[in-house]
């Protein structure tokens, strides 16, 4: 029997395709150039001519958060891949190499998980200054310490099952066993907490943008425009709405993608998860 | 459980000295001379040879670390080069800002996640359920800064209820003079962190109950006559704050990061803002000691909560994997 996708995977999917599509749009077309500075249109509410407004130089808002979509998926993409390339082989590893493997990793998540990311980010910042690629270590150290977890404990499930130790008694090393077995087991698994790792990375490179050591101007980012609009907050409020809504959207449908991929992949979360 | 105890110390003890060299060592990445980058290229030869003294740099790096980090454990974080004031004082003065805001934003949180997350769990798939969850999934989807920008554009530019940020301290006399201003300054502050929180305790609360009342002593307790809201205040809320405390405690990291940047919204004159300050400044000495502080704050709450949950946790210990 087929089972039916849950409403929160469609709404995820939906709203994941709207950020990637304007995104890739952004690469194509703008209604302005995003770094075009216009002081003579500074501030200007929504209008037929800029449909989101423009900012306190002039530039058109709408432009801003198109690439501002592009910077963010950039950066979240990167440390999601990056985190999945250190730490899939690393919880994998751990996992097949037994106790001491798993200490090892333990041992390294906490280390790792004693520094959130942003607190990472500042350090790296502090030491080599800022910018879009100390953000992205930063959060790809964050991801690789969690992926590395999640992926340790499901291949421990799966080592334990009997068609592994079968595999095993038929002649088949570890690493072959690790390849052909358990890795394709634990793959959803690992997409789902990627996914929703992908929307703590969008949150996380605002907020370090919105500091200032994030992704630096002229390019467009959603929390430095946030940071820009709070000092116009008085005569341009709607400058501090945009941003935060294209964030909130984002952040909301990775995480229905994620939480609708959990639920499909697992229907038993389904009688105790949300949506 | 004592060696419960003793192998949580110690696993707490090597994360402390692991993280302790960690941030010495990404800060001697720094590309060139830390005290030239610190003092800027029209620094005075002598006002740099004193600032490579009292940094060490002449001395070997293993050396510099070894005497760092016995300073580090007396609780001298060195002498700020901004403040030309010990940072342990600094963080001391900070640290009456960051503490109750953190503690306040907990409180809040919890005091909004527990009833909703009861509710949700009590009206399961009914009107109350879908509009918890819905505010949970707009909670988690909004980040902390943003709330605040959002808070501060209602509540201080608007309605005027909340200064829009700053701090006027604790002190003076009384709840007129001290703790009633500075608590209205930290409430939104507060707030903005807390709703994410929130958010996801909610999410948490629903459902840990939501697992306990399948299990057998709930259908027991309600066969004997026990009214349903009974069973749930008196049955089931007590065994879901487990998980409940155990993502609280994880959140600790949220916390410490989201009041990095909220306190920076506020302009409220904490650790995060003196953290953020120094950057700015290349005060690589008050970025140590905060980042260190930090870290061993996070790892410390992380122990506590994982011996808390393990004391009341009923199962024998070492059977869980």
């Amino acid at each position: 029997m087929r089972r039916r996708l849950p409403l929160s995977l469609h709404l995820g999917a939906a709203l994941t395709l709207l950020l990637v599509a304007m995104a890739l749009l952004s690469l194509l077309w703008t209604p302005y150039p995003a770094e075009q500075v216009r002081v003579i249109a500074r501030l200007k509410p929504p209008s037929a001519a800029h449909w989101l407004g423009t900012d306190h130089f002039g530039r058109d808002v709408l432009s801003m958060v198109m690439v501002g979509a592009r910077n963010s998926l950039a950066v979240g993409a990167a440390a999601v891949g990056l985190g999945l390339a250190a730490g899939v082989p690393l919880g994998l590893l751990a996992a097949a190499l037994g106790r001491w493997g798993d200490e090892v990793v333990a041992r390294l998540g906490d280390l790792v998980f004693a520094f959130p990311a942003v607190l990472t980010a500042i350090l790296l910042t502090a030491a080599l200054g800022a910018g879009a690629v100390n953000v992205v270590l930063a959060l790809a150290l964050f991801n690789s310490a969690v992926l590395a977890r999640v992926t340790r404990g499901a291949a421990l499930a799966v080592w334990r099952r009997p068609f592994v130790g079968a595999a095993l008694a038929l002649g088949r090393g570890p690493l072959s066993a690790t390849l052909v077995h358990v890795l394709p087991n634990i793959a959803g698994i690992v997409v789902v907490q990627a996914t929703v790792l992908f929307a703590v990375a969008i949150v996380n490179e605002a907020a370090l943008s919105y500091l200032g050591l994030g992704i630096q101007p002229p390019s467009p980012s959603w929390g430095r425009m946030l940071g820009d609009a709070q000092t116009y907050l008085f005569t341009a409020p709607l400058q501090a709405v945009f941003p935060g809504v294209a964030i909130a959207l984002s952040v909301m449908g990775l995480t229905m993608l994620g939480d609708g991929l959990r639920d499909w992949l697992d229907p038993r979360h389904r009688s105790s998860g949300v949506m | 459980m004592l060696a419960f105890l003793l192998r949580r110390l110690v696993s707490l003890i090597v994360t402390v000295w692991l993280a302790s060299i960690v941030v010495f060592a990404v800060l001697q990445l720094v590309p060139g001379d830390p005290a030239l980058l610190m003092l800027g290229v029209n620094a005075q030869p002598d006002t740099l040879a004193a600032l490579r003294g009292q940094m060490g740099l002449d001395q070997p790096v293993l050396t510099r670390y070894l005497q760092w980090a016995g300073a580090l454990a007396r609780g001298d974080l060195g002498v700020s080069l901004t403040y030309a004031r010990p940072v342990a004082e600094l963080v001391a003065e900070r640290l009456a800002v960051t503490l109750p805001l953190a503690l306040l934003s907990l409180v809040i949180s919890t005091a909004l996640a527990l009833p909703l997350g009861l509710l949700a769990a009590a009206q399961r798939g009914r009107g109350g359920d879908w509009a918890v969850l819905g505010f949970s999934q707009l909670g988690v989807s909004m980040p902390s800064f943003w709330i605040a920008i959002l808070l501060i554009l209602l509540f201080s530019l608007t309605l005027h209820w909340f200064p829009a940020g700053g701090f006027p301290g604790w002190t003076g006399p009384g709840w007129g003079g001290g703790i009633g201003p500075a608590l209205h300054a930290l409430l939104l502050p507060a707030l903005a962190l807390a709703l994410p929180e929130a958010a996801i305790l909610a999410r948490v609360t629903r459902t840990a109950v939501l697992d306990t009342l399948a299990e057998d002593h709930i259908r027991t307790a309600r066969a004997k006559g026990v009214s349903r809201t009974a069973v749930l205040l008196r049955h089931a809320l007590p065994n879901a704050l487990i998980p409940v405390a155990t993502v609280l405690g994880l959140q600790i990291s949220f916390l410490v990061a989201g009041a990095v940047v909220v306190e920076n919204v506020f302009t409220l004159p904490g650790l995060g803002r003196l953290l953020y300050q120094a950057i700015g400044q290349r005060d690589l000495i008050v970025v140590q000691g905060v980042v260190v502080l930090l870290a061993l704050f996070v790892v410390v709450v992380n122990a506590l909560v994982d011996i808390a949950c393990a004391l009341a946790d009923p199962r024998p210990k070492g059977v869980s994997s």
